[in-house]
């Protein structure tokens, strides 16, 4: 049965919980606000504690989390989050201060953000960092905030952003909130940038170039300094979408490949949780001459004290009103003492060899486009099952039924029909073989029973749903039910 | 040293094998080697458990908290009472170790949540729809000026001074690269003239931003400004304290089209800033102008009921190019922690939270009333939070806080016309003892 | 009746175009979930947007085949927009536009030409 909506549980004079009493004298609030402020009616529900206890536990039930099976969704990192991580970020001298507390009464908290802010440096090879931005895209977007500065400053009149074809969906969408243009560069045979399209679309309006890389397919763009040099030489800068750190941390870095501005997404490469879809957390690390851009306020130490300093002439702004998503950042740091310099090499080495055991005996199965050493991630290509009637999706939908999440889908788009799988390093042999396992059964069941991939899920809480539906008559608030 | 990489020793060598090469360094092998770190990260060695938390625990103990002192500061974030269910239902690792529910099938635990939250948003802020949630309160106000912008085709945007003087920088950081244009409408007697708004009103004005209650504490007469505002043609944006909703009238009723604010009152932690969540609820007829993701409800093949991401068509990451918000996630467990605090709470606790914050300021200000040489500079409506005059307010506070009480924010932090003036805030979690120790504590070092 | 390497089709009846999209486009976008039209009276100019259309994952933009005035669109795709799948090449047609320019229809491909382009 499904679970009723909090709403339809509510009982008239249920009380979930109690406030201590009123120890004040009171006054009556119509003789200080105007009556036609006072509300009139609240349509909250009311609901014991234990209703809510179970309401929400049940609902958790109905989840896939890395908890309960193997979630190989690429370029989302889907690794084990370490549960002592939770509790360094529970500890009431990190989730109970406020923030306009005076900074001498947060030390710790500062000293904490400015170790993070050099520890990630040092991994990215980058001279200086911004903790604030609260996740990837925005990541991204302060990145192009920094850029646009740096190119004001210099008087440089650019307008334009290249992106290779196989960048994630959110590089075009942050360059048309700063208002670049798109300059979109093909992929070459191998799955890189292709060189000689960039070259022939490199100008003078050429702000910079926003690269992933491993790349989206989960190759490792060998040309990189060439193509950093090339950037360069019209004043442009090099920007690193930090999607796909986890497959190379402790083996190189982007400031030894010649970027000039990387962002991160704590919550994949640093296991801080993901949350259902957030809170994450995406810092933005620059190199020195980039440095005054960056957002403010900063964490500075004066040989003594931590000091939250807001005036930055040149800097971009705060791009949150806070020093960023605090308590994600605490997991993080957690996270990178306990691994440390041998773990964190240690977890892309893994991470990688993970990827590679999978796309070698994969490949045997199903199509595989870019047959060469991955990354932390490959992708395959569900087009070989077209025959039988059966697409990727389809497959995506089988493995729901065997308790596995299903690969990214249908991303990077320049593959037909195609399956992005990143194993991590958390993954143990066995689930992976079972995984491959799976995902072969499967494949001669698209030849044999195609019905079983077309029906399915039929194990999961629910079946296929109607998306139609759901987006020509939007319900989207109990209260308001669609004509 | 971690222990999060399961693989055995043996398991690597087959798997090596597999691969077909010797060492894991083979599989690097197509980085340059003048692009390949030489030696190792200059980082710590790692730590076990245990280490960790050590130095972590010790870290986190130097830092002054609201448990081990009072808490009377505001400005944007209050330090509320939290029942202990929420945290319990957090650290479910089906909520917690779950992504983006980009597989409806097995994601309706998050996919319901977030319906709840949405309806909840709705029904508090008295709006037709609300989205799955945005970062934080200053970013959902961005997002809501750029709605206004898309909707209007107009650049120019009336933001009162009495909105929250942070969420303006973040205005100004990420509303102004596209061409917006942010005019400041100044402030009297706590709260802005309308008259003023009426004179900056033209057929180029996008939208008008005012805080509900506002910065300072004050209560706009937001009704009055939104029907202006729609007289230009324009939006009228209000960012408002969900838990204030518990008392005062809905934005909806008094003419908002869009609410956005910090849901950080409903039950989060002060986290020092973050992680936080901000709400963006908006009238029917900007639906596909919302940012972000929404969740709808609709049925399955067997048409059993259940709940899917939809609208995704206006999602940045599908329009790539072409979007016009930055948002790309949403802020899911922070959407769930306050999901769970509206629903424990409930009609009347939400009420009685909202009442008691109330009480409980109003008896601050008489009882500060008697104490010799404060003022407070305003004389209009408040809720939860009013202006302190205080005489040398940056060294009292400081005295304040060495006895252990955070005893406001100065406002010549942000306002160079407030200097002397402090903001105070009450919850329903300061007790009457507190507040009279505030008041003595006060009187003391201001006449000491 | 012509098309545009937009996936478009466009018929002229005396000097008003009707305008839709293809079945192939209709195909490829799967499952149409909203139509954003503009409104009449509106100018549009060929080869420059009027209106998007949204699928259940993606959406398009709907390129002006020729320039002029819309003098009506279709209301019923407001509450239907599954019109467009069930049939993009009549019921399911988006705008009509009083042709400014008729030399601009007559640049537009052919059947033949178009089809040439799907394959």
């Amino acid at each position: 049965m499904a679970e009723p909506l909090i709403f339809d549980l509510s009982k008239d004079g249920c009380r979930g919980f109690t406030l201590p009493a009123l120890d004040v004298p009171e006054v009556d609030p119509a003789d200080h606000i105007p009556a036609r402020f006072l509300r009139q009616e609240l349509p909250l529900p009311s609901l014991s504690e234990l209703d809510v206890v179970r309401h929400f536990t049940r609902l958790s039930r109905l989840n896939h989390s890395v908890d309960i099976g193997f979630y190989p969704l690429g370029s989302c990192t889907m690794k084990y989050n370490p549960r002592v991580n939770e509790n360094m970020a529970r500890l009431a001298g990190f989730a109970n201060l406020h923030p306009q507390q005076p900074d001498e009464t947060v030390q710790g908290a500062l000293q904490m953000l400015k170790t993070l802010e050099e520890s990630l440096a040092e991994i990215t090879g980058m001279d200086a960092m911004t903790l604030q931005p609260a996740a990837g895209a925005q990541g991204e977007l302060t990145g192009l905030l920094i850029m646009l500065a740096y190119h004001r400053k210099k008087g440089n009149h650019k307008t334009k952003v290249m992106i290779p074809d196989s960048g994630h969906g959110t590089n075009p969408a942050s360059c048309a909130m700063v208002g670049y243009e798109v300059v979109n560069i093909k992929s070459d045979a191998r799955g890189g940038v292709d060189i000689e399209d960039l070259k022939s679309k490199l100008g003078p309006d050429i702000a910079g170039l926003m690269i992933t890389n491993p790349n989206t397919l989960g190759l490792f763009d060998e040309n990189i300094g060439e193509l950093a040099h090339l950037i360069h030489s019209v004043d442009g800068l090099v920007y690193y979408d930090g999607a796909n750190l986890n497959a190379i941390m402790g083996w190189t870095r982007p400031g030894d490949m010649g970027f000039d501005i990387v962002h991160l997404n704590l919550h994949k490469t640093f296991s801080t949780p993901h949350g259902g879809g957030g809170p994450g957390a995406g810092p933005v690390g620059v190199k020195k001459h980039l440095e005054p851009f960056l957002p403010n306020p900063r964490i500075q130490h004066d040989g003594k004290k931590y000091h939250l300093q807001t005036k930055c002439r040149e800097s971009v702004g705060p791009v949150l009103a806070s020093v960023g998503n605090f308590l994600v950042l605490v997991r993080a740091y957690a996270y990178i003492l306990v691994n440390g310099r041998e773990g964190l090499k240690n977890v892309s080495a893994y991470a990688v060899l993970n990827a590679n055991y999978m796309m070698q005996r994969l490949k045997k199965t199903f199509d595989l486009p870019y047959d060469r050493f991955c990354k932390h991630e490959f992708v395959l290509s569900g087009k070989g099952l077209a025959k039988y009637g059966v697409k990727t999706l389809d497959v995506a939908k089988r493995l729901l039924d065997f308790g596995f999440h299903a690969p990214t889908i249908y991303f990077p788009m320049i593959v037909e029909e195609s399956m992005m799988i990143e194993p991590t390093e958390t993954e143990s042999k066995g689930t992976l073989d079972c995984f491959i396992e799976a995902m072969e059964m499967i494949a001669r069941e698209a030849a044999e029973k195609p019905e079983n991939l077309k029906n399915a899920p039929t194990k999961t809480p629910v079946r296929r749903l109607d998306e139609a539906t759901a987006a020509r008559k939007p319900d989207i608030n109990y209260f308001q039910k669609p004509e | 040293m971690a222990n999060y990489i399961p693989t055995t020793p043996a398991e690597l060598q087959e798997m090596l094998g597999a691969i077909g090469v010797k060492t894991v360094d083979d599989l690097f092998a197509e980085i340059p080697p003048e692009l390949r770190l030489q030696g190792e990260l200059n980082i710590p060695a790692g730590m076990s458990e245990p280490e960790m938390i050590r130095k972590v625990t010790r870290l986190a103990q130097t830092n002054e908290t609201v448990d081990n002192n009072v808490c009377f500061l505001g400005g944007g974030a209050y330090d509320h009472i939290i029942p202990s269910v929420i945290d319990h239902l957090l650290l479910r690792g089906d909520f917690f170790t779950a992504y983006t529910p980009y597989q409806p099938e097995v994601s309706q635990g998050t996919l319901q949540c977030i319906y709840e939250f949405q309806s909840l948003i709705s029904g508090l802020t008295g709006m037709d729809q609300a989205n799955a949630s945005m970062y934080e309160g200053a970013t959902a106000t961005v997002e809501a000026i750029n709605m206004a912008t898309a909707q209007t085709r107009r650049n120019r945007v009336l933001v009162l001074q009495t909105v929250n003087p942070e969420y303006r920088r973040v205005m100004s950081s990420l509303n102004t690269p596209l061409g917006v244009e942010l005019i400041s409408v100044p402030f009297e007697d706590g709260a802005v003239d309308p008259a003023k708004i009426q004179e900056a009103l033209n057929d180029q004005v996008a939208a008008v931003v005012m805080q509900y209650p506002n910065f300072l504490g004050g209560i706009e007469d937001i009704e009055k400004i939104s029907e202006m505002t729609h007289n230009a043609g324009a939006l009228s944006i209000v960012v408002a304290n969900p838990i204030a909703l518990g008392l005062l009238e809905t934005p909806g009723k008094l003419g908002a089209d869009i609410v956005a604010g910090e849901g950080q009152p409903l039950g989060i932690p002060l986290s020092y800033g973050g992680p936080y969540v901000g709400f963006l609820a908006a009238k029917k007829a900007l639906l596909r102008r919302m940012p972000g993701r929404i969740v709808g409800r609709t049925t399955d093949i067997d048409g059993k009921a259940g709940y899917v991401l939809t609208l995704q068509a206006r999602e940045q990451h599908i329009r790539r190019e072409k979007a016009s918000s930055n948002i790309c996630s949403n802020q899911a467990l922070m959407a769930l922690n306050t999901t769970i605090y509206m629903s424990l709470m409930g009609r009347e606790g939400i009420k009685e939270v909202a009442l008691q914050c109330f009480q409980k300021a109003h008896y601050l200000k008489r009882e500060l009333a008697k104490v010799e040489g404060v003022s407070f500079p305003f004389t209009g409506s408040f809720f939860h939070e009013l202006v302190v005059k205080i005489p040398n307010a940056r060294k009292v506070i400081g005295k304040m806080a060495k006895q252990g009480v955070f005893a406001g924010i100065p406002l010549d932090n942000w306002f160079s016309n407030l200097k002397d003036c402090v903001l105070v805030a009450v919850t329903e979690k300061r007790t009457k003892d507190e507040i009279d120790h505030y008041c003595n504590l006060l009187g003391g070092f201001i006449n000491g | 009746m012509k098309f545009t390497k937009e996936h478009e089709w466009a018929k002229l009846e005396g000097d008003i175009v009707t305008i839709g999209i293809t079945d192939y486009a209709a195909h490829q976008l799967g499952d149409v979930v909203f139509v954003e039209l503009p409104s009449v009276g509106s100018k549009v100019t060929m080869g420059k947007t009027f209106g998007t259309i949204e699928s259940v994952k993606t959406v398009s933009d709907l390129y002006a085949p020729v320039g002029g005035e819309v003098v009506e669109v279709n209301e019923g795709l407001e509450g239907n927009p599954a019109m467009v799948n069930e049939s993009p090449m009549d019921a399911g047609w988006i705008v009509k536009i009083k042709v400014a320019d008729a030399k601009e229809f007559d640049s537009l491909l052919s059947e033949a030409d178009y089809k040439k382009i799907c394959e």
